[in-house]
């Protein structure tokens, strides 16, 4: 073991006296005891929580747009929180078009076993923008970029805001949005018939191949189609 | 918590060493700030090669990806300079369809999801539809999707072991892991009929009863599987190539590894002592007496001792439910979740409504949403569900372990060899099925 190996144990900051954790019996819907990071957020943060509440035993805050990364920063950094595991980075929208789309942010702090859900409201016809958490958790690299990829939330600030799961050149929307049919846009021949016409060559970004210096390599015709910006379903 | 100790202290590198693998030596000065130096490197072995870079791409169809994983690479000479990973070439939309299904009906899609690990996405999924419904499972239950996670386990390590075997270079605990990994298949075929995709469980209870003579098959397994443990051991863990290809790669320290996320062996690898099972405990877990391996490196052997160990814990966890498996009902006694008996839903009024509204309809949760984890044997699963009180979710959202430890890669592999990067990923232990979703 080398000298400047220090371990994360999980419950390490409740001390030798703290009960054992145990599988949670008989949650109740609403109510409960409240994670006591979120009184510290209050008396922090003022005016910055919207809303709190216990569902099913887990705490859910609601923040403000602007705050939020203020707030996640500070859980990261502050010695009596240490959220320093973020679990997930995801978003809902409802069926309800009515109500707006949240962002969520599942934080755990391992030293005093706590986890808080963190949530952001966008408002229908509002702006999409909400701060990255990547300068904080190297983990909200690809959790972000597929929340965008399927729901087309900007993180502002992330480095590489590009699509994951779906190919970059792909413009028929944000798929787990409620408004896309659950069959894609196109009728199956379509999408068939994209598919054939397909040019895998240019699955390689110019990107990809200029960092390479591979680029001045590559047969004629090929450089050409990547120059003229040419990429796969166009 | 049990560390595991390290056995083989060897220091591999191929920088440094001479023509005849032995290290170079260079004489030490002490300069003026007090600083011991070498008074002069050593030579490079390796030609100059003017910063020309290479382009490599690795995949999707490579069998060493695992699946259908694309990596772009790119190498100065043989070191990976850039790693640019690329996935979604298996994406399905499992939580698109999640959200036109009832509850009952999304526990298919999860056995699809991280595939060798059906049992344990079976059994994560109805605790999370569990917890949305509020519903207390029965203790026989419990007990028995405690078997099933331990079970799915086991399967998950064993082909991980094998498949980064194979990509190692030894071939022969490729077939021990996977005869020892049949064994449980049949064991689960004959639990539920399934093999693969078991489809285990229900909300409220589970898809079958155990059958008469599967107890006895179980403390057969738990009985012989150790022995195999030990075997795979004693011709890997102190084998020099396997010691020299996986030493001191793609190390990630304690600090770096909860800020990427990385959970389940890649986490306790690493030196993070977190499991969830051991600290946000489910399925009564806290109960089982059991270990929770925690590496020192975080290097690619670390990973592989932690799995090693993982086996022989999950065993015993095997064993002790062999032991408590209380009689009584599997299913929880409330005919909104749970469907009636077949030849009751035939002759009694009252059932044949239950089983109609089910059906039709489907159970419908209270508003609210719950995110519940388990740890899979690749990390924190977790299922987050939203309900807006009709009978399907308005968000299913699958936390997969492997996409978060997978997106770690170009921070583990950058300023290794290329050869590394095989082994590096198969240290990861992927599941693309999870990864695209």
């Amino acid at each position: 073991m080398s000298a400047s190996f220090s371990p994360v144990i999980a419950g390490s900051a409740l001390g030798p006296n703290a009960p054992a954790p145990a599988t949670p019996r008989n949650v109740p819907n609403r109510g409960g005891a409240m994670n006591p990071t979120v009184d510290a957020i209050r008396a922090r943060f003022s005016g910055a929580v919207q809303r709190a509440d216990v569902v099913w035993g887990e705490t859910t805050i609601v923040v403000d747009r602007a705050r939020v990364h203020d707030i996640i920063l500070w859980l990261h950094d502050d010695p009596s929180q240490s959220y320093n595991y973020l679990s997930d980075v995801t978003a809902v929208e409802f069926r309800d078009l009515e109500q707006p789309l949240e962002v969520v942010w599942h934080l755990r702090s391992l030293p005093y076993r706590r986890f808080l859900r963190v949530k952001v409201l966008i408002e229908k016809g509002s702006s999409m923008d909400v701060p990255s958490v990547w300068d904080i958790y190297k983990a909200a690299d690809w959790l972000e970029r597929e929340c965008y990829d399927m729901f087309g939330i900007t993180f502002s600030g992330h480095p590489d805001l590009r699509r994951l799961l779906m190919w970059e050149q792909y413009k028929e929307g944000y798929p787990l949005r409620k408004d896309f049919p659950l069959r894609g846009r196109f009728s199956r021949s379509e999408q068939l018939r994209q598919a054939l016409a397909a040019n895998p060559e240019a699955r390689y970004s110019k990107e990809e191949l200029s960092i390479a210096d591979a680029f001045e390599d590559l047969p004629v015709d090929m450089r050409r189609r990547l120059d003229t910006g040419e990429r796969t379903g166009e | 918590m049990a560390t595991t100790k390290r056995t083989v202290e060897v220091s591999l590198s191929t920088t440094g060493l001479d023509a005849h693998g032995k290290p170079q030596r260079v004489p030490l000065v002490v300069d003026e700030s007090g600083q011991t130096v070498a008074l002069e490197a050593p030579p490079s072995m390796e030609p100059d090669l003017n910063g020309e870079h290479m382009l490599i791409n690795i995949g999707p169809q490579h069998p060493a990806t695992h699946g259908v994983l694309r990596l772009v690479l790119e190498l100065d000479g043989e070191t990976v300079v850039r790693c640019i990973p690329h996935i979604g070439y298996l994406h399905c939309g499992f939580e698109k369809i999640g959200e036109y299904r009832q509850y009952n009906q999304i526990i298919p899609w999860t056995d699809r999801e991280d595939y060798l690990n059906s049992p344990g996405n079976n059994v994560a999924f109805a605790l999370g539809a569990e917890r949305l419904f509020g519903i207390e499972i029965t203790e026989r239950c419990k007990v028995l999707r405690v078997m099933a996670c331990e079970m799915s386990r086991i399967i998950s390590h064993l082909v991980w072991l094998g498949t980064t075997c194979i990509d190692i270079g030894a071939f022969t605990p490729f077939l021990w892991a996977f005869q020892q990994r049949e064994k449980i298949y049949e064991m689960l075929e004959s639990w539920i009929g399934a093999r693969l995709t078991t489809t285990l469980t229900r909300v409220g209870g589970m898809g079958a009863d155990i059958p008469d003579d599967f107890v006895s098959k179980l403390s057969a397994f738990v009985n012989t599987f150790p022995k195999v443990v030990d075997e795979i051991d004693r011709v890997v863990t102190r084998n020099g190539i396997w010691v020299g290809r996986t030493v001191g790669l793609g190390v990630m320290s304690p600090e770096e590894a909860t800020n990427f996320g990385l959970s389940g062996p890649m986490g306790r690898a690493s030196g993070v002592a977190f499991d969830v099972r051991k600290d946000f405990p489910y399925l009564d877990y806290e109960t089982y007496d059991f270990d929770v391996p925690v590496g020192t490196n975080g290097d690619v052997y670390d990973r592989f001792l932690v799995r090693m160990e993982e086996l022989r814990q999950s065993t015993r966890i095997l064993a002790q439910t062999i032991k408590r498996l209380p009689d009584g009902p599997v299913n929880v006694d409330d005919h909104r979740v749970i469907l009636p008996p077949k030849s009751r839903a035939t002759s009694d009024m009252e059932s044949m409504i239950h089983h109609f509204k089910q059906v039709m309809e489907g159970p419908r949760p209270p508003i609210g949403e719950a995110y519940v984890a388990v740890e899979s044997p690749k990390g924190e699963k977790g299922y987050y569900m939203v309900s807006d009180g009709s009978s399907k979710p308005v968000r299913w959202r699958i936390r997969p372990p492997s996409f978060v430890n997978l997106s770690a890669i170009p921070a583990m592999v950058e300023g290794h060899l290329l050869s590394d990067v095989i082994a590096i990923n198969a240290s990861i232990d992927i599941v693309m099925g999870e990864i695209d979703r």
